[in-house]
């Protein structure tokens, strides 16, 4: 039945959605029956194709990823910025709203801020050098038994450097001007829960190295191979595990594949008038399975939660066996939670396989809006305030004025004299009638969902308190504009790479009281470090706070530079990136508040979680996973 | 367990190790540069105001630098802020709850105490100083210098973090004058934190202190000036502490203004610099430790004076005789004093250091992650031995750009050849000893071309108070011996001696490390490098609240003193032994010398201590030597050096201090002081 309902979901694309509906909604309910639960790894049910070379469902996301995505960069093939023959920016392709407009002010923005010019170019290499790629370390009796389970696989150079990295800015310089050390050797597709239980156990049986992979966007550097590795490594690719099982709508919840990235996922859940409501910034990309092993964050947490909240029942394939619950119940109390060992994981315990999730109907109303603040301070005392109440919109994002200048430079063009008039208008209203000072300003965003009549009374709770902390109303625009631009600002560090500006984002969470010190110290400190590092011009360095909790909030930073001049630039920024990180933590910040640990953050975690937490979290990758079977070294 | 245990100690070890090696960095360097050390250029402030109008100096357009992420407030602003902070209503609303009384009351008298301390900058009063100050200062002093790069420095400083001002503390024109320096150059005045000190807290030493609130109407000014007072002692007082650190902070975390104070806590009597006072440096580091300030700039400010105003008054002081009260007639009568002439002063604005700089790779700041920031958090004793470490460093930054002028080098050379000395000798002595000061890194204003007889001369004229030429003799100026009681000879003369020791001892802080291997070389049984080290390590120890010792780090002094003293080529050292030249037998008996008052006023004392006489006891123990004649050791007389002794042999363990409660009694560990005086026996045989 599983089976039926996996078909249904990734099946033909023109079926009646009707139809499709009521057949998960049966396979659901027959699934949500006392018998059924947990029994999957008993009684093996049947996978669909079983090693087929077609894959059981076409996601938007293909098998040979390269064929739609950019091998040396971020997300598609035909969405980036680029300059035009006029010399402005322009951002290409049709999948976003920004696609096809021009940018007058980007260009001005980019030589300002970063000292960059046109006329300094980097190019990177045109294309993958398949001779530079590491040679593939084979266990051919792998191969043989693997080649008998018909599972999909391939040793294809391209197929593997794809799966050697995340998005951390020195992988994708390595991709631009070099070549890994050490790259998984075959690349595996199994399609369902029993192929991956299959692929485990030839591992455990060889002694060989699994790294899961599901939507390649991690940035902790969790993908890259350990150099050290001499055992053939296995990227397990969980892209072809991509069906929703079942949808449960008594209970709002739905089992899915873990290997379903998030578009997909939004996109035929809404076909049921459902949504899971998770949504973190690489949700067009990233997986369930990887939303899971690294407790992802989404943007609209406030009203979803985040993963750990969402999720209702994992299902892991380890090295000792398969790790799940007895029921898909809200809460129990049966010692610590195994989910917890589970969730932030990051691919070193197994391979999440299904995950029961929750849902939500499709929300009948979403407004954006926006409210302009005389400085940061009100803003965050502001934010405050709404955390306090427990009134926090969908999303509700606060940026600083580096960031406010920023999004302003990314203003498409504007149609009509009448709209520029407008945009004239409201700039005096604010600055001069007002007395913001266009320096020092910032910017909340807002995301409401819900009921029409509640969303709006809703804003109106919102903007009553912003006006209490001199907050002005500023607009539905400028608010989509905001959460447009989550989207393509990871396309901007491409264009950034051309000029010779590298940059990264990354993350922590905070106590309230720390939010305003944490974030100027860290900026402060990145501005130091670049320049005793020699950075000749002022670096980019921008935060914004863009979820709130009753006790805290998350904030998220930008940092970029200029490094022409300097001869080793990867170098330069780790060590800064490193110096931020310690600063974080110095003022009371936490080691990642949603990216996870990695590779590249490990040797805060003694601090971070103490020696005993180590070891707890040391001895139950002992026990699971005694050879290391998954041995991306990530965490610990 | 045990291991892991050991484990960290060992770490602790390791990391306090590294620690020190970073903080010695500086004084390991110094050894290399010592006489190659560039220092930056003296400009005359005063020229100026000798050339143009006070008045429109002082109504001049003032727009001093301020801090970059500065939001602009008023006084009032600040206080009520500091009053509505969590960290004092937390406090108040604690005392409310012990002595179960509204937390309104505590809240008015939190209310008074920020009255009675805080400061009411006004721009007029401000101008005002600029006015009278500019008159006052023309008459008292021929120049006042400074070192314009380093005020560049502090412009700088100011604009990036919040800053502290750390002055030495010789006088009260410290402050006066240096709010008067930051107008001169407009920056912004500094909030100063100085004391009450109303409270004799002291009963052993009775040491009078002024009355600075006393001086009503010169408080008044101050404060519109930028002063706030604390008491000088508020023991118990939790509110009043609270209220103060709060106040201070504030000030701090809000880049209002420098704050300045001094880490010696009073004015040195002596000239010698006085060990730091921990309590201010603690407070003005918390915001930096609890990340509330990116970084916090410490500013080692050198303040040094040809001649002192209260050299006689301190001289009094030392002597125990009460000095009259300083009020605000008393200052005003005080107006003899303008018509004399008070020299040169020199300021040296030392490089700003960075705190964070200081903490980085030593202190973790993530123990205060896991407490609300207003509780009241005892420093742990990382945090309490970097506290005492970096004021330490500090003073000796301060040390390190004291100007000597050559007055100094006089008084030395005077005070070892006393009643009298022929005048030709002494300059070739003073000249003789300029070269030495310089070999040890001393910083000597010596103007180009001047020579040796007319600097010499030109000292004599302007402290004509202490000494005097008579026929071709220099002598010091004890005038009334002929015609007194043998005590009032005494007095007269002990007066003299301190008065002209004042300025010796600037050349102290300098000459400290090679004089006590030079000592200590006398006091070994033999040369062998253990032996003298372990003298000189007894030296230090003995000596430590005498002169300023970086802590814990007794073998790097001696490694330095044993360095400087090769380089003037008075000993040599092989692999076991160190031993005087033939050539250096001058130098090293100069030294030795130079700190025998030291040695033999500390072993006076201890044969006090060791009957179970204290202080003011001592004094006459020692009176009553000189009277007889069988010391010659007029310095022994000094309270400063007395309560010194006696804090020494506290630390060493020879005398215990119980508190009581009129006051503190000493139990004397008579073997203890026994096994002290024969390490100084030792001595007497040179």
């Amino acid at each position: 039945m599983a089976a039926a309902a996996g078909e249904a979901a990734g099946g033909g694309g023109g079926s009646p959605s009707s139809a499709r509906r009521r057949l998960r909604i049966i396979s659901g309910h027959l699934r949500g029956s006392p018998r059924a639960p947990g029994r999957g790894a008993l009684s093996p049910s049947p996978c669909k194709a079983q090693g087929g070379s077609a894959g059981p469902a076409s996601g938007s996301i293909p098998k040979k990823r390269q064929e739609l995505l950019k091998w040396n960069g971020w997300g598609y093939n035909d969405s980036k910025f680029i300059f035009n023959k006029k010399g402005q920016a322009e951002f290409t392709g049709k999948r976003y709203r920004l696609g096809g407009m021009v940018l007058p002010t980007f260009k001005e923005w980019i030589e300002k801020t970063f000292g960059a010019s046109l006329e300094h170019k980097t190019t990177s290499r045109a294309s993958l050098n398949v001779n530079d790629v590491p040679p593939s370390i084979v266990n051919e009796e792998f191969l043989q038994d693997l080649r008998a389970t018909k599972i999909s696989y391939s040793q294809d150079a391209e197929d593997r450097v794809f799966r050697a990295h995340g998005h951390c800015l020195h992988e994708i310089f390595v991709l631009r001007e070099g070549m890994f050390k050490r790259i998984p050797d075959i690349v595996v597709w199994p399609v369902c829960h029993e192929d991956v239980v299959k692929i485990v156990e030839l591992a455990c049986k060889h002694n060989l190295c699994i790294i899961p992979f599901g939507g390649g966007t991690s940035v902790s550097s969790a993908l890259e191979c350990p150099e050290e590795e001499k055992r053939m490594i296995i990227s397990l690719d969980t892209s072809q595990m991509n069906r929703i099982l079942w949808i449960d709508e008594k209970n709002l919840t739905a089992c899915v594949e873990a290997g379903i990235v998030g578009q997909d996922l939004e996109k035929q859940l809404a076909e049921s008038g459902f949504c899971t409501g998770h949504e973190p910034d690489s949700m067009e990309f990233s997986s369930l399975g990887g939303w899971v092993a690294t407790r992802a964050s989404g943007m609209k947490k406030n009203i979803y939660g985040n993963i750990e909240d969402l999720v209702i029942h994992i299902k892991m394939v380890t090295p000792r066996g398969i790790v799940e619950k007895n029921c898909q119940v809200p809460r129990m109390s049966t010692g610590p939670d195994i989910h917890h060992f589970i969730m932030g994981s990051e691919g070193t315990l197994g391979v999440v396989t299904e995950v029961t999730i929750k849902i939500r109907p499709v929300p009948e109303y979403q407004k954006y809006g926006s409210v302009v603040f005389p400085n940061f301070e009100r803003g965050v005392a502001c934010l405050r305030e709404v955390a306090k109440q427990r009134c926090a919109p969908a999303s509700i994002r606060l940026v600083d004025n580096a960031q406010f200048q920023f999004g302003h430079a990314l203003k498409p063009q504007v149609a009509s004299i009448f709209t520029s008039f407008l945009d004239g208008l409201k700039k005096f209203y604010i600055t001069k009638f007002k007395g913001f000072d266009p320096n020092i300003l910032c910017v909340a965003t807002l995301l409401f969902e819900g009921d029409r009549e509640k969303v709006l009374q809703h804003e109106k709770q919102v903007y009553d308190i912003a006006t209490k902390f001199g907050g002005l109303a500023a607009g539905e625009d400028n608010g989509q504009r905001g959460y447009m631009l989550t989207f393509v600002i990871a396309y901007l560090r491409d264009l950034g790479l051309d000029y010779y500006v590298i940059g990264e984002s990354f993350e922590t969470s905070v106590p309230w009281d720390r939010v305003l010190d944490l974030c100027r110290n860290v900026k402060e400190r990145i501005v130091r470090e670049c320049k005793e590092k020699g950075v000749q011009f002022a670096p980019l360095s921008t935060c914004r706070v863009t979820q709130t909790y009753d006790a805290g909030a998350c904030v998220y930073f930008y940092f970029a530079f200029n490094y022409r001049g300097i001869s080793d630039p990867i170098h330069v920024y780790e060590q800064i990136e490193r110096a931020a990180r310690e600063e974080i933590l110095a003022n009371g910040g936490s080691l990642s508040h949603h990216h996870g640990v990695g590779k590249l953050r490990k040797r805060w975690m003694k601090e971070s979680i103490s020696d005993v937490g180590l070891g707890m979290l040391r001895s139950v990758k002992e026990y699971v996973d005694p050879n290391n079977i998954f041995g991306n070294k990530n965490l610990l | 367990m045990e291991r892991s245990q050991l484990h960290v100690k060992s770490e602790n070890i390791r990391q306090r190790a590294e620690a020190e090696s970073f903080f010695l960095d500086h004084s390991s360097k110094q050894q290399k540069e010592l006489t190659s050390k560039k220092r930056d250029e003296f400009e005359d402030i005063l020229e100026e105001r000798r050339l143009s109008s006070d008045l429109r100096y002082a109504m001049k357009c003032y727009t001093p630098v301020i801090y970059k992420g500065l939001s602009p407030c008023k006084p009032n602003a600040i206080k009520s802020a500091v009053l509505q902070s969590e960290q004092v209503q937390y406090v108040i609303k604690q005392l409310a709850k012990e002595m179960g009384e509204s937390p309104d009351i505590i809240q008015e008298e939190a209310t008074e105490i920020l009255d009675e301390m805080g400061h009411r900058m006004q721009l007029g009063a401000v101008r005002f100083f600029a006015f009278t100050l500019s008159k006052i200062f023309k008459q008292l002093f021929q120049r006042v210098c400074v070192n314009e790069e380093g005020m560049q420095r502090l412009q700088h400083a100011i604009q990036e973090h919040p800053v502290v001002l750390l002055p030495s503390h010789r006088s009260y024109v410290d402050f006066l004058m240096l709010s008067y320096l930051l107008y001169t150059y407009d920056l912004a005045l500094p909030v100063i934190a100085a004391g009450i000190g109303k409270y004799v807290f002291n009963n052993v030493f009775r040491i009078q202190r002024i009355d600075f609130l006393g001086m009503k109407i010169v408080g008044e000014l101050l404060r519109r000036a930028g002063a706030f007072f604390m008491r000088r002692s508020f023991g118990g007082n939790r509110l009043y502490w609270a209220v103060f650190a709060e106040y201070v902070k504030t000030m701090l975390r809000s880049g209002y203004a420098p704050i300045e104070f001094f880490l010696e806590g009073t004015r040195s009597r002596t000239a010698k610099t006085l060990t730091p006072k921990f309590g201010l440096l603690s407070i003005v580091m918390e915001p930096f430790f609890k990340s509330e300030v990116f970084d916090t700039y410490l500013v080692p400010i050198s303040i040094s004076y040809e001649r002192i105003l209260e050299e006689s008054l301190y001289a009094y002081e030392l002597l125990g005789v009460p000095k009259p009260k300083e009020s605000t007639s008393g200052l005003l009568k005080a107006r003899r004093i303008l018509s004399d002439n008070f020299g040169t002063i020199h300021i040296y604005v030392g490089q700003p250091v960075s705190l964070r700089t200081l903490a980085s790779g030593r202190i973790n700041r993530c123990p205060y992650n896991l407490v609300p920031r207003h509780l009241p958090q005892k420093p742990s004793e990382d945090i309490q031995e970097f506290v005492t470490d970096v004021a330490y460093k500090m003073e000796l930054l301060q040390i390190e750009n004291m100007v000597l002028s050559p007055w100094v080098l006089v008084a030395a050379v005077l005070l070892q050849n006393l009643p009298a000395m022929e005048f030709e000798l002494l300059i070739e002595k003073t000249l003789w000893l300029k070269g030495l000061t310089q070999t040890f890194g001393g910083f000597i204003e010596w103007p180009d071309n001047l020579c040796a007889k007319k600097a010499v001369l030109s000292g004599l004229t302007l402290h004509s108070n202490i000494a005097g030429l008579v026929d071709g003799h220099v002598v010091l100026n004890d005038k009334g011996v002929e015609d007194g009681a043998v005590g009032e000879i005494v007095f007269r003369r002990a007066l003299a001696v301190l008065m002209c020791a004042t300025y010796r001892n600037q050349l102290l802080n300098v000459f400290v490390r090679p004089a006590l291997v030079a000592v200590a070389l006398q006091m070994a049984p033999s040369f062998r490098k253990e032996e003298v080290y372990s003298c000189f390590s007894f030296l230090r120890d003995v000596f430590s609240d005498e002169f300023i010792f970086f802590p814990g780090i007794s073998l790097k002094d001696f490694e330095e003193g044993c360095f400087l003293l090769t380089k003037c080529d008075a000993i040599q050292t092989s692999q076991q032994e160190i031993y005087p030249t033939d050539k250096g037998s001058g130098a090293v008996s100069f030294l030795s010398a130079m700190f025998r008052p030291f040695v033999e006023g500390y072993q006076e004392m201890k044969e006090a201590f060791a009957e179970k006489q204290f202080i003011p006891a001592v004094r006459n123990f020692v009176f009553q030597l000189l009277e007889k004649g069988s010391t010659q050791c007029y310095e022994a007389l000094s309270s400063d050096m007395q309560k010194n002794a006696l804090s020494a042999l506290v630390q060493l363990g020879a005398v215990k201090k119980k508190k009581m409660p009129n006051g503190f009694t000493y139990n004397v560990n008579q073997e203890a002081v026994s096994k002290i005086l024969d390490m100084f026996d030792s001595l007497a045989l040179f």
